[in-house]
């Protein structure tokens, strides 16, 4: 019997000929990835446990990238930044992307394969639920806790159940309005936030083969949303291109494939051109409707930004929309990351910067690239909902409280169909100004 | 431990880690004691109103020892802080019909819980407040007041990882890690 993309992945970072989903195996990490939020926690740890004097299993191996309370006068945060930073100092990491500094990036997930991190067939563990999104470079990568993170640390290997594979087969072509963020709000909307519960969800057809690796990085960030181990898509010449244009290290990596006889927990299979514009209602990620069905709801603000919606063409494809229209409710940008922010003066629509666009369109200024009010955050946090708003957003979670107020509502949608709410002030399908 | 005993408090399914520990007390360190103790007072603090306070008004710790939910309980982030948060408040077990595999990990790694598994949906048929026993070893929750018992999975290996109070004590004590 052969093995899935993830299976061969596991199989090969385990020293195993083969492995089968339900198998225990240590698995060598090729990188640990943390943040300001579990990054003190899990240093913690592993001086608890490996000593005061312990050092990472692998200063090329750990990726630090504080993005997720930044711009905070919070002095608790601050604190933990600067723990952070001791720690980046005190074990010489070459990739500490510092607040402050010109190394400073912002989201993790989109920093990584800005900066070069994610290759095909590598294994990633990060302290962060949504590092699930680097499955879109064809390598295994999901979410772990400051423990588990503290022993990678350490000893750079982690125990992992081998999850049974779930594939997603999508075939022709996505039709215009429809985005990745479309096609993963109707997978978890069709399987359920527990549907996919210790297993990989891969995604493969010639509709997946015809997206950027944006796209496809919007919708393996959301495989944890369906309860998820990893998302992975299988590598190919648009991974390559984005891969070797930007590997940091210039380091050797091997690309892994899904055997034809591989077996597959299940498999549904969609035909790309049924898909719409869609949005996720609250509070769940799974609470799914076409967004031409709920084009009656009001909205009191959108937001764009976070590792799922915060990248270079999200923000193109918001101002696509935008260009010429006033929005009528506030509408807050924040970009994932530095490079995401100067592309809003050099990436142009009709002769015309992002910035340019927003600005006329009447957004409010941009906030520096951090995870900001995706995730709440202290209270000065840009985009926090503080009331009953209803904020429908490019982020990814849309529980009670998670962008800050228990009284708010967050409608989840893509960035296109964000921006045409924006214009309208309730629920709008995208396809209305395209 | 195999017997653990005391209060339940009730809840439904899809509790995610923003109403376990809502974002916003990230800043508190789980490895900084007075932190861990704080996050314990806000543990399930961004639960709806309506289901009352896990932790009261100005305690720092819970009067409940066992939670018991629905499905997917703990789904979410990676936060390390939701098991956490609610072993610091005090609380010893959660009993749901199912758990979100970061969370579930994260309660073994860190000893901080057990995380039993029920085949009946036991938040519809208790209420908070109830006094209940949690046999691990008999693989019973038994409501105290009514005598009602419903069956619960063993956790397996995973439970000597909690009873030795977490992954690097269980690794020393069997051997694994100096």
């Amino acid at each position: 019997m052969g093995m899935t993309l993830t299976e061969k992945i596991l199989a090969r970072a385990s020293g195993m000929q083969c492995v089968h989903p339900g198998d225990n195996v240590w698995v060598q990490a090729d990188i640990l990835m943390t943040h300001d939020v579990c990054g003190p926690g899990t240093i913690g740890i592993l001086k608890r446990e490996f000593g005061k004097n312990a050092k990472v299993f692998d200063r090329n191996k750990i990726v630090f990238t504080p993005d997720h309370y930044i711009f905070t006068k919070d002095e608790m945060c601050l604190r933990n930044i600067d723990t952070c930073r001791a720690f980046a100092k005190e074990q010489e990491l070459p990739y500490f992307y510092d607040p402050g500094t010109s190394s400073y990036s912002g989201v993790c997930h989109v920093t990584l394969p800005e900066k070069g991190h994610c290759r095909p067939g590598e294994v990633v563990f990060g302290t962060d639920s949504h590092t699930c999104t680097y499955g879109a470079f064809g390598e295994f990568s999901t979410g772990i806790g400051n423990t588990d993170a503290a022993f990678v640390m350490g000893t750079g290997k982690l125990l992992v159940k081998v999850p049974a594979s779930m594939k997603f087969v999508f075939d022709g072509k996505f039709p215009k309005g429809v985005m990745g963020k479309d096609v993963i709000l109707r997978v978890i909307g069709d399987i359920g936030v527990e549907g996919g519960t210790y297993r990989a969800m891969e995604f493969a057809g010639s509709a997946i083969a015809g997206l950027s690796m944006e796209e496809r990085m919007t919708i393996c960030n959301m495989a944890i949303e369906g309860g998820a181990k990893n998302g992975i898509i299988a590598p190919d010449a648009v991974t390559l291109e984005y891969v070797n244009r930007r590997n940091v290290s210039g380091k050797k990596y091997e690309c892994v494939y899904s055997d034809p006889d591989a077996n597959y927990f299940s498999t549904r299979t969609y035909r790309a051109e049924e898909l719409v514009p869609c949005v996720a209602l609250a509070h769940s990620p799974d609470n799914y409707a076409a967004t031409k069905d709920c084009s009656d709801r009001k909205v009191d603000r959108a937001y764009v930004g976070s590792c799922t919606g915060g990248k270079i063409s999200d923000f193109a494809a918001a101002a696509e929309i935008l260009n010429g229209r006033k929005v009528a409710v506030p509408t807050y940008l924040v970009p994932a990351t530095v490079e995401v922010a100067a592309a809003f003066d050099t990436v142009k629509i009709a002769g015309k910067t992002l910035a340019h666009i927003f600005a006329e369109a009447g957004c409010l200024p941009p906030a520096p690239p951090s995870c900001a009010a995706c995730l709440g955050g202290p209270q000065d946090t840009f985009g926090r909902t503080n009331g009953n708003e209803v904020c429908i957003s490019t982020t990814n979670r849309n529980f009670i409280g998670r962008m800050g107020s228990k009284s708010a509502q967050v409608i989840l949608a893509s960035p296109y169909t964000v921006a045409a709410s924006a214009v309208t002030g309730r629920i709008t399908d995208p396809r209305e100004f395209l | 431990m195999n017997v653990i005993t005391g209060k339940i408090f009730v809840v439904g399914d899809n509790i995610d880690t923003d109403q376990i520990i809502p974002a916003h007390y990230l800043n508190l360190v789980p490895t900084n004691p007075s932190e861990l103790e704080q996050l314990g007072s806000h543990a399930l603090s961004g639960l709806p109103d309506a289901l009352g306070r896990f932790v009261p008004e100005g305690a720092m710790k819970t009067p409940y020892t066992i939670i018991v939910g629905g499905r997917n309980f703990g789904c979410g982030s990676s936060r390390e802080h939701a098991p956490i948060s609610i072993g610091a408040a005090g609380a010893k077990a959660v009993v749901a019909e199912s758990y979100a595999r970061i969370f579930f990990r994260n309660c073994i790694a860190t000893g901080a819980l057990y995380p039993v598994e029920s085949d009946r949906r036991i938040c519809d048929e208790a209420k908070t407040g109830d006094e209940a026993v949690l046999d691990m070893g008999a693989g019973t929750l038994t409501l105290t007041a009514s005598g009602k018992s419903f069956q619960v999975r063993p956790i397996g290996a995973a439970k000597d990882v909690i009873d030795n109070g977490g992954l690097f004590e269980h690794a020393r004590k069997s051997g694994m890690l100096k």
